[in-house]
């Protein structure tokens, strides 16, 4: 798989604010990141998308100085950061893949602390712990332990400790994974927020919907590396032409498959599921002919659902990772997106 | 300025979340207490050996009140991935282990004058030289805890670290001269003494307290301040190799 080339040149005429080129990281001769190369933007909200395993965590440690990469360089805000982590570290906020705060220590006693690790004098770090309590809606919750928040809760206080010092940079590593439905929802918002306000944003995550809905630019990153970086709508430019439709029938779909090819030649179908059919055009998708082919061979249908493009579909054809294999890890993190 | 606030509120925060804590000061003031009673009991020559005893009693409280916390609390902030938050903010690595056993060292020395305490009620303490009791209760204090760190450092779990500190521990009470001499020790046990950081702050308190050292107190505090880097040096270096992948 090769990147392309012209993906890794900034779109826009921002600066980039990390600049990455050939890191390589290996684990007991594993290749946990290959070669990578791509630029994040001054105030982007850049995407790293991929199954778990991929290299996101990695990437992330790497950048922010909690793993060494075995070679090639990274910049960040054009300091020259590979075998001097902390150099930049004043410039990051980062939250983790798992909420990392004090257990012991109350939500507000957690944020003042994160906040005087930045040298933030005790008065200011203290109007801010409040203030970010506010904003998170954790006002009621500031005297609690951290050890008695919900789990969207510590999520989201995790974030409030990552953005507490004002940080030119925000590492996000799959924010909403494994937390429910409402405290996702919220928690996409703050970091829209967040991006608006100007942060550049580093986000990884494996929900596709959500870096569809959130970043600008994606890098697909698999098995260790960047197969291709794009903005969103210049992602989804080749399925945009393409018609899609999903035909829900009684009978089994892979027998259909094979008959409709040969009767509408002109049209791809794919059996998705025992009892579902995707159609896929060029041109307009007439459902009459279709519906009733598949009548007189005996089937019923029962749905037909006209389908947008998706990224997932770009993932999966950029990638060859089945939607089914992203699905599981959903299912795996006990995500509810 | 910022490193400085940073360095205090590290401090600040293990005070307040592990060594003030009644686990720490159960297992740092009481054990130690409870030692020191038995020995005293023992040695049935009443309040007259108290003098002789004390050197071993403070070691001994200095020992287990920096160790008792800081290799669990260093393993267990590692574990729940909080020790992170530490490494991913500016301050150097070293400047951020220098606060993570200030803590300790600051409440062992508190731990040394717990039996210095209950001995002035018991015995005359006017012919001790305080002006090297002090140093070697802050010598002994960094050494213990720089060794707790060493073990924590060392160690992924936190029963490891338990165990791993015990077995540091528990064979110093009897191998550094604390409460038996050096001499009296079988001679295939005595190399291991001079192996170990504490034989050297206890023969800085003998000689300070009751006047029976067995070696010049510079060298003594030379020897220990040599522990004391080294320990501090290994467990950077193992943070860097283990921790910093």
């Amino acid at each position: 798989m090769r990147i392309q080339e012209s993906a890794i040149s900034p779109p826009r005429d921002r600066l980039p604010f990390i600049e990455v080129t050939e890191l390589t990281k290996r684990f007991d001769g594993i290749t946990a990141v290959d070669r990578i190369s791509f630029a994040v933007l001054q105030g982007e909200l850049f995407g790293f998308l991929g199954p778990n395993g991929a290299g996101k965590t990695t990437t992330i440690n790497i950048l922010t100085g909690l793993a060494r990469p075995d070679s090639g360089t990274m910049k960040i805000s054009g300091l020259e950061c590979t075998r001097k982590p902390k150099a930049s570290q004043h410039l990051m906020g980062i939250v983790p893949d798992e909420s990392n705060l004090y257990p012991e220590l109350s939500g507000f006693a957690n944020l003042c602390f994160c906040a005087s690790l930045y040298g933030m004098p005790k008065t200011e770090r203290r109007a801010r712990a409040r203030e970010l309590l506010e904003t998170f809606g954790l006002k009621e919750a500031s005297d609690r332990k951290f050890s008695a928040y919900s789990k969207g809760m510590k999520r989201r206080l995790t974030i409030a400790a990552g953005i507490i010092h004002r940080p030119q940079i925000l590492f996000l590593d799959e924010p909403t994974t494994g937390i429910d439905v409402a405290s996702a929802r919220q928690i996409r918002q703050l970091i829209v927020e967040l991006h608006r306000a100007g942060t550049t944003i580093f986000f990884t995550t494996h929900y596709i919907e959500e870096a569809e809905r959130l970043c600008e630019r994606i890098a697909f990153i698999v098995k260790g590396r960047i197969v291709r970086i794009d903005t969103v709508t210049d992602l989804l430019q080749p399925a945009q032409g393409k018609k899609a439709l999903l035909i829900s029938v009684s009978n089994s779909a892979a027998d259909l498959c094979g008959k409709l090819g040969t009767a509408f030649p002109h049209f791809e179908f794919q059996a998705v599921s025992s009892a579902q059919v995707r159609v896929e055009s060029a041109e307009a998708i007439n459902i009459s002919p279709l519906v009733r082919f598949i009548e007189n061979q005996g089937a019923e249908v029962t749905e037909a659902v006209r389908l947008r493009p998706s990224l997932e579909d770009v993932f999966v054809h950029i990638t060859g990772i089945e939607m089914d294999a992203m699905r599981k890890e959903k299912e795996k993190a006990g995500g509810n997106q | 300025m910022k490193r400085g606030i940073a360095f205090w509120n590290i401090v600040l925060k293990d005070m307040r979340a592990y060594y003030l804590k009644p686990p720490n000061i159960s297992w740092g003031l009481i054990f130690p207490v409870a030692w020191t009673g038995m020995f005293f009991i023992k040695s049935g020559s009443g309040f007259e050996s108290i003098l002789t005893l004390l050197p071993g009693v403070i070691a001994l409280s200095i020992l287990f009140g920096t160790t008792s916390m800081l290799a669990v609390t260093v393993t267990f902030e590692k574990k729940n991935r909080s020790f992170e938050r530490l490494l991913l903010a500016p301050i150097p690595l070293e400047l951020l282990m220098l606060a993570k056993t200030s803590g300790a060292v600051l409440f062992g020395v508190a731990n040394a004058f717990v039996p210095v305490i209950i001995a002035l009620f018991l015995t005359d303490l006017s012919r001790v030289a305080w002006v090297a009791v002090f140093p070697a209760v802050v010598m002994i204090a960094v050494a213990s805890t720089f060794l707790g760190l060493f073990v924590a450092v060392s160690v992924s779990e936190v029963f490891e670290a338990q165990t791993f500190s015990n077995f540091f521990r528990f064979p110093m009470i009897f191998l550094c001269g604390l409460f038996f001499p050096i001499d009296s020790l079988p001679a295939f046990l005595r190399p291991l003494s001079y192996l170990l950081p504490l034989t050297y702050g206890a023969d800085i308190l003998h000689g300070a307290i009751h006047g029976k050292n067995m070696m010049p107190l510079g060298l003594d505090f030379a020897i220990i301040t040599g522990f004391c880097l080294v320990l501090f040096s290994t467990s950077l270096r193992n943070i860097h190799r283990r921790w910093i992948i």
